[in-house]
């Protein structure tokens, strides 16, 4: 697993958390804001998750999610999903994903998404799990991942009925 | 060759060509009605198709023991094909069963919900019983052999395709669509993915009915 130098996660911890205290469960990074990270829970042996968030750029230039890395994972994989012909087809994204300038990635069910290969433990609902994303212009940020039933279609605190 | 004679050749060719596309227009118009008449409910081949649709099959329950079509005859059922590492058909249709279940109330336990895995390799019958109780409702976890998959696979016209990932691994394309079967093992129906949960529930009151 790649380890981060200390001096480039203490920010991004900073950051995080300052941007806990201001948002309910979301994280900013110069112009990006990542909302609602969350993932379903899974069974024990289950090798592998899905995890969702949407990132907002209020920047004017395009930024890429490239890569990630996590504790509870051997690999953080960028995929995305398409039906065709009544066929669920997933793939594993090459070169990032665009964050469009003064627009929105929206990681959700029946997209694009995060899959954790190799879980090294079960995911339990109502946990957080730590998450390092890595954007081609805003660098490292680190952001926690909440732990949802595995009935979920979106994140538990988003709109009026959250939790 | 003469201006002619090239004209003739052209004009020749030029009528080939339009009697080839007539041929084809033909063999499409057929397939066509061919395809309507297998997904026509209301026609004789559509029953015909009811009957033979599903089938017998073979496989393995999260406790060892064996289910066929027979231990599932009695209740109608509502049968789904994927595999546990799959983040997302997978859950959101079993989910969805499971809220549709609910919603039923009493009628909600009268019928089965099978998630029959395509993955072999890695959802062994335990891994598949862990699997399903994440749903909170009883859901019947079944896989087997290559040759037992393929046997239903081919009864429920399902396709499921192991894709090479880079690194080694590897992920499956699968048919995302939820089959409706009768309490006697014939077709009814089918619940697709993009469907409203208004209009699935209102296939599953028929089917329960």
């Amino acid at each position: 697993m790649m380890r981060l130098p200390p001096k480039a996660l203490v920010p991004a911890l900073a950051l995080s958390a300052m941007a806990s205290a201001a948002l309910a469960h979301g994280y900013q990074n110069g112009n990006l804001t990542i909302q609602h990270p969350w993932s379903r829970e899974t069974a024990p042996g289950q090798a592998v998750g899905g995890g969702f968030m949407t990132i907002t750029n209020k920047g004017a230039s395009e930024d890429r999610l490239v890569s990630g890395t996590s504790p509870v994972a051997a690999e953080v994989q960028l995929h995305t999903m398409t039906m065709d012909g009544g066929v669920m087809r997933m793939r594993q994204v090459e070169g990032g994903i665009a964050v469009p300038a003064r627009g929105a990635l929206e990681l959700k069910p029946g997209s694009y998404h995060i899959m954790f290969m190799g879980l090294k433990r079960q995911l339990r609902q109502g946990e957080r799990f730590p998450v390092t994303l890595r954007f081609q212009r805003a660098g490292r940020v680190t952001v926690q991942f909440a732990v949802q039933p595995v009935t979920s279609t979106g994140p538990m605190e988003s709109g009026h009925a959250g939790h | 060759m003469l201006d002619t004679e090239k004209q003739q050749s052209r004009s020749g060719l030029v009528r080939l060509r339009t009697a080839l596309w007539l041929v084809l227009g033909v063999a499409a118009l057929i397939g066509v009605a061919v395809i309507y008449d297998r997904g026509n409910p209301a026609g004789d081949a559509a029953s015909d198709y009811a009957h033979t649709f599903g089938g017998p099959f073979t496989l393995t329950a999260p406790d060892g023991s064996t289910v066929t079509e027979k231990t599932l005859a009695g209740k109608p059922y509502t049968i789904f094909f994927g595999f546990t590492r799959c983040p997302d058909v997978c859950p959101t249709s079993l989910a969805r069963m499971a809220r549709l279940r609910k919603q039923l109330a009493a009628d909600g336990m009268k019928f089965n919900i099978v998630f029959v895995s395509v993955d072999p390799g890695h959802d062994k019958p335990v891994d598949l019983g862990n699997y399903v109780t994440l749903f909170g409702t009883p859901i019947l976890g079944l896989t087997g052999t290559d040759a037992q998959l393929e046997q239903i696979k081919k009864g429920y016209g399902v396709y499921s395709a192991k894709v090479p990932q880079p690194g080694g691994d590897y992920t499956i394309d699968h048919t995302a669509a939820i089959y409706l079967m009768t309490a006697k093992g014939e077709f009814s129906g089918t619940i697709d993915h993009q469907e409203s949960d208004a209009t699935a529930l209102e296939k599953l009151k028929r089917l329960i009915a």
